[in-house]
């Protein structure tokens, strides 16, 4: 383990944490389940977190969830945003992941497409 | 599944679904005897022998939305579909182990993929629990504590962006380190 790496990120985060108002509204979930995990959550995860780090948007929060009953759907990732009722993408990839970043959780626009529910 | 880190990815949700607090990852590659043993270990509830016993049949699962659980038994065949086993122990209230063996160099073997990604994705996700990743090839040993980090890192999170890309980094290029330093050994097995 690195640890000269991991004090360099602590003096940088935590300069940026004290600047945060501390409230995470953003919400993303991915199903990490044995079937998630298969159709291919982990790369979608890792696109998702790239994706938002790249556009500076480390307030919103990522988690994971188990199997939500559509096996194959898998990948589902469901979005929240403060106000407005959940959406479900279903199937999909790391290209899909990061059209949802830029145009909805970024852009508030729900990208229809991709849309496998959405809460009535 | 295709990489043997997606597999741990997979099982060690069974652990946190436990409510573990402590989850192990030992990885150990033996080129002598031609052996990879993967062993997770929790501190979760544990299970009752009979449970332990119907555990890796697919028609078994503690989920109550259905009647099939893969994930252990998927682990099970891709261990046996390469001349290793499964082996599972576990005590009510004390926690589980799952080892699991596999042919190194059989041509069944999935590769072992991105345990960096896998790492980051546990860590960062469950930033209450300790994990412990250790992995060793030959005599060499490359290793990652949550306890260790948390102590460096202080008030910042775990579920730091920047957190999760020094975990798939730090275990990338440890790993990458500990194979280039066992090649001499690779190359008296081959010789």
């Amino acid at each position: 383990m690195n640890i000269e790496e991991l004090k360099k990120i602590r003096e940088k985060m935590q300069k940026e944490i004290d600047l945060r108002s501390g409230e995470k509204a953003i919400k993303v979930v991915i199903g990490m389940g044995t079937c998630g995990i298969a159709a291919g959550a982990r790369p979608v995860m890792a696109a998702i977190k790239d994706e938002l780090s790249r556009k500076n948007a480390e307030s919103v929060t990522v988690t994971q969830s188990g199997c939500a009953g559509f096996c194959e759907q898998e990948p589902l990732i469901d979005v929240f945003l403060p106000g407005e009722k959940k959406v479900t993408y279903g199937k999909v990839n790391p290209d899909k992941a990061r059209r949802i970043v830029q145009e909805h959780i970024l852009g508030g626009k729900v990208v229809n497409e991709f849309v496998f529910a959405q809460e009535k | 599944m295709l990489e043997l880190s997606l597999h741990i990815l997979d099982i060690v949700q069974n652990s946190l679904a436990a409510q573990a607090s402590q989850v192990e990852i030992r990885i150990r590659e033996d080129l002598g005897k031609d052996l990879l043993t993967l062993e997770v270990e929790d501190n979760g509830r544990g299970m009752s022998p009979e449970l332990t016993r119907r555990v890796t049949d697919p028609f078994y699962t503690s989920r109550t939305t259905r009647e099939v659980g893969l994930g252990l038994s998927l682990l099970k065949l891709a261990a046996e579909r390469c001349g290793g086993r499964l082996e599972v122990r576990s005590q009510e209230g004390k926690g589980t182990k799952i080892s699991a063996t596999f042919g190194l160099d059989h041509f069944d073997r999935a590769p072992l993929g991105d345990m960096g990604e896998t790492l980051a994705v546990l860590i960062c996700g469950n930033p209450g629990v300790n994990f412990l990743y250790e992995h060793g090839v030959d005599g060499q040993t490359y290793r990652l504590a949550t306890r260790e980090m948390r102590e460096i890192l202080g008030p910042v999170s775990l579920d730091e962006p920047s957190v999760h890309d020094f975990i798939r980094q730090d275990v990338q290029q440890g790993l990458k380190k500990i194979k280039a330093a066992s090649f001499p050994k690779i190359m008296e097995v081959l010789r």
